[in-house]
C-alpha cells in the first residue's frame, strides 16, 4: 500500500473522521455554535470573523460544516457497516453452498440489485416518523448490500475451488468454520473496498434525502445544509453557502476511492500501473547495452 | 430455441418477478408501518379540499393502503386489479388528479432527459475508458482516472445548484427552469425551446455520470490488454487502432453492458434530484411535491414507474448484449 493515491486518501478520510468525533468540542473551542446568530452579519461572504461566510439567518457556515460531518460521517459508516454485513451474509453462503441456496439468495441479489434504489428508500423514509440519522443509516444499509453481495459470491466461488480450502474440508472441518476461518480472511480485500464504497454510496442517500426535505429538523449533515441553501442562497449568489458541502462530500469520495485504488491494484496485479520513470531509465539501460 | 432466446426468455421472466416483488413490497411498506396510513391520507384529503371525503374515495384509498379490518390476502388480489387497471390511486396534493395521470403527463420528460444523458455519457466513458486502460500510467490516464474518481463523488443535484448558479443566474445563458418556453406552446420554435430547456439538466448529469463509466471501462481494458489474443494482434503486426479497437474494447466492453443494470438506477435516482433544481416536469419533480406534501399514492406511484424504466432499460442492455457478445452468436463456437 504505497504511493500518492493512497496515503492522500488515508490522510482526507482521517481529517474527517477526526472532524466527526470532535466536531462539537472544535464548535466550542472557535467560540461557534452551528444555530447560533449573529445579526450583525447576515449573508456575510467569507471573512476573518466567519471563516466559510454566513448564511440568510446570520449562521456561521464553518460551525455548520463542523457540526454536519458528524451526522454525514454517522450515516456514513453506519449504514456502510450495516451494508457489508447484509452483502456478507447474502453473498458468501451463495458462493459457498451453491445448488438450492445459491439460487435463493442470489435471486434475491439480483433483485436489489436492479430495483431503483433511492426512489424505494424515499418510500420507506417518507412513511417512518421519525427521520433522525440513525433511522435514515438503517434503511440506507438495508437496501444497499446488492452490488456486494454479488461481488462476494464471485470471489467466494472460486475461493472454494482452492487447494487450502478442499484440504481443509477433507480434513473434516465443520462448513462454518470453514467460511470464518479459511474463506473470510481471503475476502479481507474485498470488505474493504466494499465498506469504503458503500460509506460513500450512503453519504450521496443520505444528502439526496435530505435535499428532499427527509430530515430531523434538529439534526444538521452535509446534505441538510444543501437542503436549505438551495432556494435563498442560489438567488441571492450565496455560493459560500452551498459550495461547502458538497465539496466535502465530493472530498470524502475522491478519497475513498483513492484508497481504493490502492486496494484493486493489490489485490489484481494487472491493474498495477506501471513506474514511467523506471521504465524509461530501463530502456535507456537497455538501448545503452545494444 | 436457439441460445439467444433462450437468453433473453430467461432475463424476461426474471424481470417480471423482480416487478412483482417490487409491487408486493409497494403493498408491504404501508401496511407495515405503523399507524393506519390509509386513514391518515383521508384526513389529508379533507383537511386540503375543505370538505369530507365520499365513501367511495376513501373505500379506493383504503384498497390502495391498507384497511386494518379487512383479510390482507383478499386486500393483496384486490390490490393487484386496481393496479392492473392503471389505478395508482388519487393524488392527495393535487386532488382530485389521478396518479397515473400525472405519471404519464411526467414520465415522457423523464425519460427524454434520462435517454439522451445515459447514451451520451456511456458513450463518453466509454471512449476516454478505452483511451486511459489502453496506456496505463500515461499523462492521459494520470489525468482521467484521478478526475472520474473525483467526478463519480460529486452529487448530481449539488453539480446541478452550481450549473443553475452560475450559467443560470450569473451568466444568463439557459433558462432558470421549466422544461420549455409557454409562451412558444403549440408554436414552431417550441421543439427548438425543448432542446433549449434540456440542454443544461443533460448537460450535467453527464458531468456527474461518465466518470464512473471511464473508471469501469478502464479497468476492462487494463486487464485485456494482457491477454494473449491482443498478444498475437501484435505479433501479427496489426496496426494499433485496429488493436485497440476490434481486439481489446470489444472485449472488456461486455462487463460495462452489463454493469449498465447496475448503473441505470443510480443514473435514475441521480436524473430526479436535477429535475428538482431545474424544476424540470419529470416524475423527479412529482417526486419532490410528494415527499414535500406528504402524498403518498404519488410517491408510491413513483417508484413503481422508476422500477419499470428500469427493468425495460436492462432488458435493452440485455438485447445489445446478446447481439455484441460472439459467444451467444449461433455457430460461433
Amino acid at each position: 500500500m504505497k504511493g500518492w493515491k493512497v496515503r492522500t486518501g488515508i490522510a482526507i478520510c482521517a481529517v474527517f473522521g477526526v472532524i466527526a468525533i470532535v466536531g462539537p468540542w472544535l464548535n466550542d473551542l472557535m467560540g461557534l455554535g452551528p444555530w447560533k446568530i449573529d445579526y450583525q452579519a447576515i449573508q456575510q461572504p467569507p471573512s476573518a470573523e466567519h471563516w466559510l461566510g454566513t448564511t440568510a439567518q446570520g449562521q456561521d457556515v464553518l460551525a455548520q460544516m463542523i457540526a454536519g460531518t458528524r451526522n454525514s460521517v454517522l450515516v456514513g459508516v453506519l449504514a456502510a457497516v450495516l451494508g457489508v454485513v447484509l452483502a456478507v451474509l447474502m453473498g458468501v453462503p451463495a458462493g459457498f453452498f451453491g445448488g438450492r441456496v445459491d439460487a435463493v439468495l442470489s435471486f434475491f441479489t439480483n433483485m436489489f440489485l436492479v430495483m431503483p434504489v433511492l426512489p424505494l428508500i424515499l418510500v420507506v423514509a417518507g412513511y417512518v416518523q421519525d427521520t433522525g440519522p440513525i433511522t435514515i443509516a438503517l434503511i440506507i444499509g438495508v437496501f444497499g448490500w446488492a452490488p456486494g453481495a454479488r461481488t462476494l459470491r464471485a470471489q467466494t466461488m472460486s475461493l472454494r475451488q482452492r487447494d487450502f480450502v478442499m484440504a481443509m474440508r477433507m480434513l473434516g472441518e465443520t462448513r462454518i468454520r470453514l467460511i470464518v476461518v479459511e474463506v473470510l480472511p481471503h475476502l479481507a480485500g474485498w470488505l474493504s473496498a466494499m465498506f469504503l464504497h458503500m460509506v460513500l454510496g450512503a453519504v450521496l442517500a443520505e444528502a439526496g434525502l435530505a435535499f428532499l426535505g427527509i430530515s430531523s429538523a434538529d439534526s444538521i449533515s452535509w446534505g441538510t445544509i444543501i437542503n436549505q441553501a438551495q432556494q435563498v442562497a442560489l438567488l441571492n449568489g450565496l455560493w459560500w453557502w452551498f459550495v461547502p458541502p458538497g465539496l466535502c462530500i465530493a472530498l470524502l469520495g475522491t478519497a475513498t476511492g483513492l484508497i481504493n485504488f490502492g486496494i484493486d491494484e493489490v489485490m489484481n496485479p494487472r491493474l498495477r500501473t506501471s513506474d514511467v520513470k523506471a521504465v524509461r531509465k530501463m530502456k535507456r539501460v537497455l538501448e545503452g547495452t545494444r | 430455441m436457439s441460445s439467444r432466446t433462450r437468453f433473453l426468455v430467461r432475463r424476461v421472466g426474471f424481470y417480471a418477478a423482480t416487478l412483482w416483488s417490487a409491487i408486493t413490497l409497494n403493498f408491504l411498506i404501508p401496511r407495515l408501518m405503523p399507524g393506519d396510513p390509509a386513514s391518515v391520507i383521508v384526513r389529508q384529503l379533507q383537511k386540503q379540499s375543505g370538505q369530507s371525503v365520499p365513501p367511495e374515495s376513501v373505500e379506493a384509498i383504503r384498497k390502495l393502503f391498507g384497511d386494518p379490518r379487512a383479510n390482507i390476502l383478499q386486500q393483496y388480489v384486490d390490490y393487484l386489479s386496481s393496479l392492473a387497471h392503471g389505478d395508482f390511486g388519487l393524488s392527495v396534493s393535487r386532488f382530485p388528479t389521478p396518479v397515473s395521470e400525472l405519471l404519464a403527463a411526467g414520465l415522457p420528460w423523464t425519460l427524454m432527459l434520462v435517454g439522451t444523458t445515459t447514451v451520451l455519457a456511456f458513450l463518453l466513458g466509454t471512449a476516454l475508458g478505452i483511451a486511459s486502460g489502453w496506456r496505463p500510467g500515461s499523462k492521459l490516464d494520470g489525468f482521467l482516472s484521478p478526475l472520474s474518481t473525483f467526478l463519480t463523488a460529486v452529487p448530481y443535484f449539488w453539480v446541478a445548484l452550481i450549473a443553475l448558479w452560475l450559467f443560470g443566474l450569473v451568466l444568463g445563458w439557459f433558462p432558470l427552469g421549466g422544461g420549455y418556453d409557454p409562451d412558444l406552446y403549440g408554436r414552431s420554435g417550441f421543439f427548438g425551446s425543448v432542446l433549449y430547456y434540456l440542454a443544461m439538466p443533460a448537460a450535467t448529469i453527464v458531468f456527474s455520470s461518465f466518470g464512473g463509466w471511464l473508471l469501469g471501462m478502464r479497468n476492462m481494458m487494463i486487464t485485456t490488454v494482457s491477454e494473449d489474443y491482443v498478444l498475437l494482434g501484435k505479433a501479427k503486426g496489426l496496426s494499433g487502432a485496429r488493436i485497440m479497437f476490434r481486439y481489446a474494447a470489444r472485449n472488456a466492453m461486455l462487463p460495462t453492458v452489463t454493469g449498465f443494470a447496475l448503473a441505470i438506477g443510480g443514473v435514475l435516482g441521480g436524473a430526479l434530484l436535477t429535475e428538482i433544481v431545474f424544476a424540470y416536469p419529470g416524475i423527479g419533480y412529482l417526486l419532490f411535491d410528494a415527499v414535500g406534501k406528504r402524498d403518498y399514492p404519488l410517491m408510491q406511484g413513483v417508484f413503481l414507474m422508476t422500477t419499470l424504466t428500469v427493468l425495460l432499460a436492462n432488458l435493452v442492455a440485455d438485447s445489445i448484449y446478446v447481439l455484441i457478445d460472439p459467444r451467444t452468436r449461433e455457430g460461433g463456437r
